[in-house]
């Protein structure tokens, strides 16, 4: 109940809202003219030549501190940098995780070591993560985790298999959540986050192929993997805390609303021509409009609450719920609209936009936990459970 | 200074707005002593600038007094009246004494002017009406009444002398806008109110020996209620932000869109959880969810509100949708 009443209209503000240009020009140069099925792709397209050439620009790791490269600003900085990738389509899978939530999660519990080592080449879009936390048997029931990091003379052997990691066949670095003591079923006591150099013998990265015939997640496997005395990243048992305050970064973000974006205005630019103008269109786009702009004000109260240091994970798990509900609702919506028309007015571009965002919907509601953990969040935050 | 203004109507209201004073109300009994009590408060002027004896608050700093007016289900229109009050006093017209509901939809008849289905039109004293492009002050006493479709509201009609006679507020006024802002601000309210009697009524309830509030299903449920009344409340504080005591109309078009979806999905979920006592007239939970469809349809539904957002983003705007997205949350 306080969690609602407590997200107000929040305002950007102006030092931050003033990022938008320089991004937006960037995004003109480099983004706009990829075809919109690419850019639909969103943040799971993948182009390290991007990422490098935003990290050289400082549009990445704006939260982080100058000391390690990063932009010394707030969260509003980060959302504005953001949106405007999402907008564009910018192809920003390279360095989104480690931007995102593995670089803040070293600043908060690594060493002095491990940030001046890990965080600066993220910041120039040179050094990419993957989370490991799911497992063949550890999803949705992430304290079932199995795989085994074990003290030895030369720091820790690691075994096990870590499954649905994004983009691990192009990262350098994984952040495992593993099991240092007990058994899984102790549950959230006895796991560690240690930080894996996929480079190591021992590593077998295997790609997927997902349904609409791209490869972003994978299969990882730890064969006797020796990490180094300093691999552990916080404090060896606190993995759980930890994973649950990088979910908070991970589902706070503009990106659990705009999945459908490069859709939905593709699909506008059709509406505004003569042929694609229909009394149903308008109506639809308004509907979706109605929908997206109450969510981006959320999403910018989260971000509100992110930069006075606050943790809302269960306002972010909320908003997510909403928000990937609406991204899914796009595609639907506008292929309802779409195909109710003679096909031969339609452009190609669209359709096959529409086709890659209408696959992929179901992984929106999944990615970064599924809607029934999100709800059954929100019901303990609301004090049901 | 806001808090404290909201908690003293807030404190009024819990005292004088009782859900038997709602009730006896829709049942047909006059309001005035319970407007007078407002009147006296001064909250009807909020939005009047202090030159004029108002408090010359902004329409953002006003949101919570206007979702006030829903959560209590308050059986006059105090939001209309606060908003009526600083479009008249724009357009230089000292406002009268008593509430005020608004016509955007007025039409001549012959010798007769017709205002169909105005939102409190039963229990107002006064209708500003928007008639053939000019704002027209109607005294309630001198009109004959038929019955609305909600209890509080009726259809007002007003023969030529009369009409003639009334006060005209010079200037072009968007009626339908200063409605639907209402109306969305009432709805957040009330959606709220119905959000905190279904959580309430979860975990009280025992059925196969403990609270219905424990079973996963009833938990997403009411996960779901809660996130479409904290989207409204984002949407109706939208329709509320303006620099000056005026709504702006695409705003308010986001705001009534998004706060009447969530009613109807709200109502629906909320009767569902609470079973067959929701459903009857003694039980509580029925004087919002009956609130809950009325403000939906009063001042345009949520496709009304669609088609005006969409010719905005289809005809009038080009380039990304992020960018209207941005000119209608956006505040500084």
């Amino acid at each position: 109940m306080s969690a609602l009443d407590s997200l107000t209209l929040t305002a950007i503000p102006a030092d931050d809202e003033a990022l938008r240009r320089p991004v937006r020009e960037f995004l003109r140069e480099h983004v706009a003219q990829l075809p919109a099925h690419l850019r639909a792709r969103s943040w799971g397209g993948y182009d390290s030549n991007f990422s490098r050439e935003a990290g050289k620009r400082g549009f990445l790791g704006l939260t982080l501190p100058k000391d390690y490269g990063g932009g010394g600003r707030n969260a509003f900085a980060r959302y504005v940098v953001v949106e405007e990738f999402l907008s564009f389509g910018a192809p920003v899978g390279s360095h989104w995780i480690a931007e995102r939530q593995s670089a803040p999660l070293i600043l908060k519990y690594g060493t002095e070591e491990q940030k001046r080592r890990y965080i600066p080449p993220v910041c120039r879009g040179e050094s990419y993560f993957c989370i490991g936390m799911s497992e063949p048997n550890a999803g949705s029931d992430l304290a079932g985790v199995r795989t085994r990091a074990t003290r030895n003379d030369q720091g820790w052997l690691l075994n096990g298999q870590k499954i649905w990691t994004t983009n691990a066949h192009h990262c350098h670095h994984m952040i495992a959540l593993v099991r240092t003591s007990g058994t899984s079923e102790d549950r959230h006591k006895g796991l560690t986050q240690v930080i894996v150099d996929l480079a190591l013998p021992g590593v077998t990265v295997r790609p997927i192929t997902d349904l609409s015939g791209d490869s972003h997640f994978c299969e990882v496997f730890f064969d006797n993997v020796q990490l180094a005395p300093d691999a552990v990243l916080g404090r060896e048992g606190d993995g759980w805390e930890q994973v649950m305050s990088e979910l908070a970064f991970e589902r706070s973000g503009p990106e659990r609303l705009f999945s459908s974006i490069v859709l939905f205005d593709e699909w506008l630019a059709f509406v505004r021509t003569p042929e694609g103008r229909t009394p149903e269109s308008l109506q639809l786009a308004g509907r979706l409009l109605s929908q997206l702009a109450p969510l981006r004000a959320m999403s910018i109260a989260l971000n509100g609450k992110l930069a006075r240091g606050e943790s809302p994970a269960v306002e972010a798990a909320l908003v997510k719920d909403l928000g990937t509900g609406v991204e899914q609702a796009i595609p639907t919506l506008i292929a309802d609209d779409l195909y109710r028309r003679p096909s031969q007015q339609v452009p190609i571009e669209l359709l096959l936009t529409l086709n890659y965002v209408t696959q992929v919907a179901p992984s929106f509601s999944l990615r970064g936990g599924t809607r029934d953990i999100l709800r059954g969040m929100i019901a303990r935050g609301l004090g049901l459970r | 200074m806001d808090d404290l203004l909201t908690d003293t109507l807030q404190q009024l209201l819990k005292g004088q707005c009782t859900l038997q004073l709602v009730r006896d109300v829709e049942a047909g009994k006059s309001p005035a002593a319970f407007w007078a009590q407002l009147e006296e408060s001064g909250f009807a002027d909020a939005l009047v600038p202090e030159a004029l004896g108002g408090a010359g608050l902004t329409l953002a700093t006003v949101f919570p007094l206007l979702e006030l007016c829903g959560s209590f289900a308050v059986p006059v229109p105090l939001a209309h009246t606060m908003l009526a009050r600083a479009l008249l006093a724009d357009a230089d017209v000292a406002p009268p004494a008593g509430s005020i509901a608004l016509a955007p939809v007025a039409a001549r008849d012959g010798a007769v002017l017709r205002c169909p289905l105005v939102a409190f039109g039963r229990v107002a004293d006064w209708v500003l009406a928007r008639v053939d492009g000019s704002t027209v002050l109607l005294p309630v006493s001198q009109a004959r009444t038929t019955p609305g479709v909600f209890p509080l509201d009726a259809t007002l009609a007003w023969d030529e002398a009369d009409f003639a006679q009334a006060q005209r507020a010079p200037g072009s006024h968007d009626l339908e806008t200063l409605s639907a802002c209402c109306a969305a601000a009432q709805l957040s309210g009330a959606l709220m109110s119905v959000f905190a009697r279904t959580l309430q009524y979860a975990n009280e309830r025992q059925q196969f020996g403990r609270a219905i509030g424990k079973f996963q299903a009833i938990q997403h449920q009411i996960s779901v209620i809660s996130e479409h009344v904290f989207a409204a409340r984002m949407a109706a504080q939208i329709g509320c932000h303006s620099a000056t005591h005026m709504p702006q109309r695409l705003r308010v078009a986001l705001a009534k869109a998004r706060t009447s979806e969530a009613a109807v999905e709200v109502a629906a979920l909320s009767h569902s959880i609470h079973g067959a006592i929701g459903f009857t007239a003694e039980f509580d939970l029925q004087l919002y969810t009956r609130r809950l469809h009325a403000w939906r349809q009063a001042a345009g539904s949520e496709s009304f509100w669609h088609t005006v957002l969409g010719e905005e983003l289809v005809d009038r705007h080009e380039g990304l949708a992020i960018d209207l997205i941005r000119m209608t949350t956006d505040i500084h």
